[in-house]
């Protein structure tokens, strides 16, 4: 069912045309929506919930951004299908548990997508590669503003958009970027970085959110409160926060690398020879190993291009994918061979490093 | 005199008493040693009970108004079990629930943000469709001919200035 949107030649996450930024790989912003009159998915009935995604699915179908998109009922998705769609961050743990009557409406570039009855009635998300706070709420907000031109949201005066946990209450707003951080990890500075942000209401989560670890160095960053301040507010204070960690990550990696040359430039030469050559790779190994290949391409010692391909990676060697390209049914084993083989194949294409390239910062 | 309280959840002698002002209004619970221990109620000074209350039934079922949402039936202890809200209605019936968790949670308690403007007078317009509807009727059903009159060319008055609208958007 999902095949279109994987071998499709435009997503944003796996075929930008973009060599990606340093640090940032992507943007990401999604609101909550509720309609108003039905109670929230979690306790609604099986046919208000119905009712609630015919409604839905008629009127984003409408929207000039939605031209040629895709909706997928969660129902007839197969758990590896649903595993594929968390892993290119387009649908979330919560929606492949969902009861009946949900879906996603993922449009043709797979930078927005609309999860129906998840824990609200919608969640819209819009995401970009790199760092890309603003145009991204531009464009998640103006799609908003359509929908509600055609949907009666719930909302109150006082406490702004109505949804079905009061952590999302107010604007419903959550901005994330996910960041690549290998000099703040390597140089153990991460904890201190997390605490400080948390201070801030300012969340810190591994790569696929709550609860997963922050493997190949990625983490998940985002605002925690969304009453009490408008979209502009949390958007600027978030910036400037962003902008903070990618200083110090840029400083610790030119920090480490003055420090301790040998020992990095060693690391990340291995990295390369072991995807160049391995036979065997599972997802965790892999990811660790990609992330100094991308901490490789900052330093200049591979060409821009190759971090796109990196990024991409970073998606495609995640099990469902592997498995869903090997087809159905494939035991973990067997898995880290097709990955070791996917990687090997992809990185013979590669260049060779040029260490001559690392410089030290003036 | 501390040593005759009973904990608030067995009614074994209660050894942990704890107060504190929370929305200026002080709130004492007593519990014994080991309902202390289940609730996590270990360090006295690290926590803030206000935030205990709403995540855990510290305070026993009676001890706190009972809240059920007319619209959907939700309870004020499936709100404390899930920690969430039933439909929009609820904001309305669960707010002095609410109010010390989002003081707690946010960074204020009154929205700023994005209002749907186009969504509310949609919705405004409509109540006053109804309403005048309704008047309608009952001016009909009272044989009261001149109000019914009236009622019916306010509502095509409002019916074509939507219909205006429509063709201009």
């Amino acid at each position: 069912m999902i095949d279109s949107l994987i071998h499709s030649n435009k997503a944003e996450l796996t075929q930008s045309a973009k060599n990606g930024s340093p640090v940032v790989l992507s943007t990401r912003v999604r609101l909550a929506r509720n309609l108003v009159d039905t109670p929230f998915p979690g306790r609604a009935s099986k046919s208000q919930r119905s009712d609630v995604l015919t409604k839905c699915v008629d009127r984003i179908a409408e929207l000039p951004q939605m031209k040629q998109g895709l909706f997928f009922d969660t129902a007839e998705l197969s758990d590896l299908e649903k595993q594929v769609l968390v892993e290119r961050h387009l649908i979330s743990r919560e929606l492949c548990e969902a009861e009946s009557g949900s879906g996603v409406f993922i449009n043709k570039d797979q930078t927005c997508s609309v999860m129906i009855n998840e824990e609200d009635h919608l969640r819209i998300q819009f995401m970009k590669t790199g760092f890309n706070l603003r145009s991204v709420w531009k464009q998640i907000d103006r799609f908003d503003s359509s929908l509600e031109d055609g949907l009666d949201v719930a909302f109150s005066q006082e406490f702004g958009y109505l949804t079905a946990c009061p952590t999302n209450l107010g604007t419903a707003l959550r901005a994330s970027v996910m960041m690549h951080l290998p000099g703040l990890v390597i140089s153990e500075h991460m904890d201190k970085v997390i605490r400080a942000v948390n201070q801030l209401g300012i969340t810190v989560r591994g790569l696929f959110g709550e609860g997963s670890d922050a493997t190949g160095h990625v983490f998940q960053i985002s605002n925690q409160q969304t009453l009490g301040e408008s979209e502009e507010e949390i958007m600027s204070r978030l910036g400037s926060v962003f902008k903070t960690i990618i200083d110090h990550e840029i400083n610790a990696r030119f920090k480490y690398l003055e420090q301790n040359r040998a020992r990095l430039l060693d690391q990340i030469g291995r990295a390369f020879g072991t995807l160049q050559n391995a036979h065997v790779l599972n997802s965790n190994e892999a990811m660790n190993l990609l992330s100094l290949v991308r901490l490789a391409v900052d330093f200049e010692m591979l060409p821009e291009v190759n971090r796109s391909e990196v990024d991409r990676l970073f998606i495609e060697c995640q099990p469902g994918h592997i498995q869903h390209a090997a087809g159905e049914g494939i035991e973990p084993d067997a898995r880290d061979l097709c990955r070791a083989d996917k990687v090997r194949e992809e990185f013979a294409r590669f260049p060779s490093l040029n260490f001559d390239k690392v410089n030290v910062i003036e | 005199m501390a040593e005759n309280l009973k904990c608030s959840h067995c009614n074994n002698p209660a050894t942990v008493h704890l107060t504190q002002i929370v929305n200026n209004k002080i709130i004492k619970v007593d519990l014994c040693e080991s309902c202390a221990q289940a609730k996590g109620v270990t360090d006295p000074e690290g926590f803030s009970l206000a935030d205990l209350l709403t995540k855990t039934n510290l305070i026993p079922e009676g001890g706190e108004p009972q809240i059920t949402c007319p619209s959907c039936g939700l309870t004020s202890a499936d709100f404390r079990r899930t920690g969430r809200l039933g439909c929009a209605t609820c904001y309305l019936h669960f707010i002095p629930l609410l109010r010390p968790v989002l003081e707690d949670m946010h960074a204020g308690t009154l929205h700023k943000g994005k209002v749907p403007q186009v969504a509310l007078s949609r919705q405004s317009a409509a109540a006053e469709l109804q309403t005048l509807k309704n008047a309608l009727e009952r001016a009909i059903s009272e044989e009261a001919y001149e109000d019914a009159a009236k009622y019916r060319d306010q509502i095509q008055a409002i019916k074509k200035s939507a219909d205006s609208e429509a063709v201009h958007s």
